[in-house]
């Protein structure tokens, strides 16, 4: 006869019939274990209650959508002929000095597309390599960075240099004889309208997935 | 048959037997106690100055600091370490440095970006030694970061990243990136136009990374634009948050040192007590 096979019995609930020290009758958990949980968890709660609004207030910026900004009064509109761009400082940000300050070189659009249909041409002086101030070379119909030698066409399509994509625009208004330039945006290689970038960020092709618009723009 | 007698292993031999390491310069009121004699041999005098007490063993006797001390400063080192080995310290003190200095420049600095340019331009053309004291923190970022580098490529050229010693490795290029971090930081505060356009270059080029890099620059100015925000943000970070990182790590990459030992220089071979050092 073979020996009857040994059931495993299952372990007891409770501490004191797993003969564990410092058990008493009829509980499921130890004291130190039970002490050990709770002043873990009210640490732990404690804790996150500082840290985490702490680090949502150091955060929030990322998810914070952009307000927008009322039209900004550029010039009158016998002020930007269509051959040339002229220069105009506009401040975007209120408040902070010169660093708020940015400057378009505007045009009045000649030849409006489907694609830019805006009264005005508006283009950020902000370059799309890494965001250094190009500048509006007349002699060469050119935009010249000074940073890496990046270069841009009339249109700011690029022509030479590391930037990636053409240079960013603004929204153009016109009302009352005076322009007004609204919103940036960033346009494809194609000068199709695309959400608005940061300096550096691929928009055409394979590339433009790398970069997706972000809640801020 | 007799029993062969065991060959005894020269590595198997008793700390006790080694011969007793000299004692470490210490003060001597930290010197470990000698056996207290017997009560009835103390004299009078000896229990009279056995009552009085220096400040240093008054201190000592209620922290046990000594045991720490002398554990953390004479501890052993391998034969043959050398200048190379302080390159570490020398990174720590250039830190020093730079904490006590920066503490003093922010007392007249104002990140407020409208005032910035000027409380620097205050700083190094009216404050006393304004200048001085500036350009020792702006020239000792470089030092610190080229004696980082030095002290990196010695404990690399040395092995000493090797098992046992990967994690303070490790830790080193948390505090490599940590130092990167202040000098990006840094940078922007005297808000000139180089420090300005460097910046918006540098938040961009963190932009540059696919995915996340976008929201990197965002996290960095505090939004989509270069904003009010932006230079507070970039001071807070330099002057709090990765200085106490940095002080935070050195202690942890100290403790591994010294509970680890130093590596020896790798030119020196293992002495086994006892025998004849040509043959190992
Ligand atoms: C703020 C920066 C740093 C400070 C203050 C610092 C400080 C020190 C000190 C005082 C030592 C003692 C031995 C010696 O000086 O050679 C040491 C050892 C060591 N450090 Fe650093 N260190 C820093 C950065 C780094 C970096 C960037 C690395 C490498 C990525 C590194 C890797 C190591 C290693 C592996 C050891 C052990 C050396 C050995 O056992 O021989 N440290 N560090
Ligand atoms: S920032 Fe213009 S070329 Fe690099």
């Amino acid at each position: 006869m073979t020996p009857e096979k040994e059931t495993k019995t299952p372990k007891s609930k409770f501490t004191a019939d797993r003969g564990w020290p410092g058990a008493f009758e009829g509980e499921t958990v130890t004291r130190r274990h039970f002490m050990t949980g709770v002043a873990l968890g009210a640490g732990g709660i404690a804790s996150a209650m500082f840290a985490l609004p702490a680090l949502g207030f150091a955060l929030g910026p990322i998810f914070e959508k952009t307000e927008h900004r009322s039209l900004l009064d550029v010039g009158a509109v016998e002020d930007f002929p269509a051959d040339t761009y002229t220069p105009q400082v506009v401040t975007t940000v209120a408040g902070i000095g010169e660093v708020g300050k940015i400057l378009l070189y505007i045009r009045k659009n000649d030849n409006p597309t489907p694609e830019q249909s805006w009264p005005f041409v508006a283009i950020s002086n902000r370059c799309a390599h890494l965001g250094c101030p190009v500048r509006y070379i007349e002699a060469a119909k050119s935009f010249i960075c000074p940073c890496h030698g990046g270069t841009y066409g009339f249109e700011g399509e690029v022509t030479g240099g590391p930037p990636v994509r053409p240079l960013d625009r603004f929204e153009t208004y016109v009302e009352n004889g005076r322009v007004f330039v609204g919103e940036r945006f960033s346009v494809n290689s194609q000068l199709e309208r695309v959400p608005t970038r940061d300096p550096g960020a691929h928009v055409d092709g394979f590339w433009q997935v790398l970069y997706p618009p972000r809640p801020t723009t | 048959m007799p029993k062969m007698p065991k060959p005894s292993n020269p590595l198997h031999k008793k700390v006790s037997d080694l011969p007793k390491p000299p004692m470490p310069p210490l003060p001597p009121s930290l010197r470990p106690n000698p056996k207290p004699k017997e009560r009835s041999e103390v004299t009078v005098g000896e229990a009279a100055a056995a009552g009085g007490t220096s400040v240093v063993a008054w201190i000592d006797e209620r922290t046990s600091g000594s045991g720490f001390l002398r554990g953390f400063l004479f501890r052993k080192v391998p034969k043959g370490v050398n200048w190379w080995y302080t390159l570490g310290s020398a990174t720590m003190f250039a830190f020093i440095a730079q904490a006590f200095t920066g503490v003093f420049l922010a007392m007249y600095y104002d990140p407020n970006p409208t005032v910035a340019y000027e409380s620097m331009r205050h700083i190094n053309n009216e404050v006393f030694l304004g200048e001085f004291v500036h350009g020792m923190h702006k020239w000792g970022a470089t030092v610190m970061t080229v004696l980082l580098f030095v002290h990196m490529a010695r404990t690399f050229v040395f092995g000493a990243y090797k098992y046992p010693r990967e994690l303070n490795w490790v830790v080193g290029v948390l505090l490599l990136m940590m130092t990167m971090m202040m000098g990006f930081t840094g940078y922007l505060l005297p808000f000139d136009q180089r420090s300005f356009w460097a910046t918006i270059v540098g938040v961009n080029l963190n932009g540059t990374g696919p995915m996340i890099g976008p929201y990197l620059a965002d996290f960095l100015r505090g939004g989509a634009e270069f904003g009010s925000t932006t230079l507070p943000r970039f001071y807070a970070i330099h002057m709090m948050l990765v200085p106490g990182l940095i002080a935070a790590l050195i202690g942890i990459h100290l403790y591994l040192v010294a509970k680890l030992g130093t590596t020896a220089p790798p030119w020196v071979k293992a002495e086994i007590p006892g025998q004849d050092e040509k043959r190992v």
